[in-house]
């Protein structure tokens, strides 16, 4: 049994979980990174993706965040996303919607910095969907 | 002097208007709890981008890194007010007084020979600032049909902004919004948002400020992030303070107008009820002196 550690999820709204907490998943912006007690400090941004949540109690909860920045100390972690849901109450015409922007955006995109941006959004933004459809 | 019909049909509309008002103090208790719920839910978020941007900035220690939108364009020449009031009226002073706090501020600036553009939310703050300032205001935003304010009317206000200050078209950007202290007290506050480096870098460092962090990606990469999505929250904040302030602002004129619906059915009653019995004390008179002319 891994040591448990303070892990928060906040979004501009609401905060949506405080719980003491073994591990949890995070897309990171460089990659996906588990953390777990002890973790050295560090400070990411993260793309839109899933966050497991392996909680102390031994359940397993993801959420759907949709880009923001993690931050984290030995103390605990701190996950502040733009929106998050929980991956079964997503709604999936929002996320389509949210697809369709991106698309939307890559086409009309005038330089190639901006558009490599927007397709490297869209992309993760399906391979989300991917990721919780079968959920 | 009114007649009892008068006086009748005078106390019955006074008294429909105080089950009205009465109605919107209640509508407005309930929205206020329901605004300042959200107010609470919506403060960890800041608290934290505070803490963490503090963190942020020490670790980059005020290089030459940092993105525009922290250090500004090192002028001041052109001012962006952005007036955040509430979209409907009947609620005290609350959106005169955000008005007023705004107009002596564009008063100031303009007698210093600055440029000032107003950004208006909210219908009733564009109301009042179109009679003096229309010229000056380049955008107006309308959040009349919005019902639960969610992040991304904040966020959609925040880009507006950001796209302006890229563009060049203003170098100092200022916040003006109502401070919810309590249901009777509103203040009327201006926060300076562009540049932002001041005062959110006043905020605490928290425990993990001394630790060495690890970035991923650059610490400048991750403030040019964080400083937009700061903007946005800032303005959240600033929206939601507002809602508060608006339904605590109501509830009071409301429960105002209620005791003095109150107070003037009182009186009206009692003037009715005076001349009622003048009325039938004169009847009696003439009946008992045409019996005695007998």
């Amino acid at each position: 049994m891994a040591e448990a550690f303070k892990f928060e999820l906040v979004s501009p709204e609401r905060l949506l979980v405080s719980a003491e907490v073994e591990s949890v998943v995070i897309p990171g912006a460089e990659g996906e990174m588990t953390v777990m007690a002890h973790h050295a400090p560090v400070m990411t941004t993260i793309k839109p993706g899933v966050v497991t949540v392996k909680t102390a109690a031994g359940g397993e909860e993801r959420y759907v965040v949709f880009g923001g920045f993690a931050d984290i100390v030995s103390a605990g972690c701190t996950l502040l996303a733009e929106s998050a849901v929980a991956v079964k109450d997503v709604d999936r015409a929002d996320l389509a919607r949210r697809i369709q922007e991106a698309r939307e955006d890559a086409a009309d995109a005038k330089d190639d910095q901006v558009r490599s941006k927007a397709e490297q959004f869209l992309s993760q933004l399906t391979t989300l969907e991917a990721a919780i459809l079968p959920a | 002097m009114p007649s009892l019909k008068d006086l009748r049909n005078r106390i019955a509309s006074v008294k429909a208007t105080q089950k009205i008002t009465k109605a919107m103090q209640m509508v407005a208790a309930a929205k206020l709890r329901r605004a300042q719920e959200a107010a609470e839910a919506a403060r960890p978020y800041s608290e934290r981008m505070g803490s963490v941007l503090a963190n942020i900035t020490q670790a980059i220690g005020g290089g030459g890194d940092a993105p525009a939108l922290m250090t500004g364009t090192g002028k001041d020449d052109v001012h962006l007010l952005v007036v955040c009031t509430a979209e409907r009226g009947l609620c005290g002073g609350f959106n005169s007084q955000i008005a007023r706090h705004a107009r002596d501020h564009i008063r100031k600036l303009l007698a210093d020979g600055r440029h000032v553009k107003i950004i208006c939310v909210g219908k009733k703050g564009f109301d009042i600032l179109r009679r003096d300032y229309a010229s000056l205001i380049i955008d107006r935003v309308d959040l009349r049909e919005v019902k639960t304010l969610g992040f991304v009317n904040a966020d959609a206000i925040a880009k507006k902004v950001i796209q302006l200050f890229n563009e060049g078209s203003f170098d100092i950007c200022t916040l003006f919004y109502s401070q919810f202290k309590s249901v009777i007290s509103q203040i009327p506050t201006a926060q300076q948002i562009i540049p932002a480096g001041v005062a959110s870098a006043q905020a605490e460092v928290t425990d993990g400020g001394n630790a060495v962090y690890e970035y991923e990606p650059e610490p400048g990469e991750i403030l040019s992030d964080l400083i937009p999505r700061n903007i946005s929250v800032q303005v959240f904040r600033a929206l939601l303070e507002n809602a508060a302030g608006e339904m605590g602002a109501k509830m009071s004129a409301m429960d105002n107008a209620t005791r003095n619906a109150g107070e003037m059915i009182n009186k009206l009653s009692i003037t009715y009820n005076r001349q009622r019995q003048a009325q039938i004390t004169k009847e009696l008179i003439e009946i008992i002196s045409g019996a005695e002319a007998l």
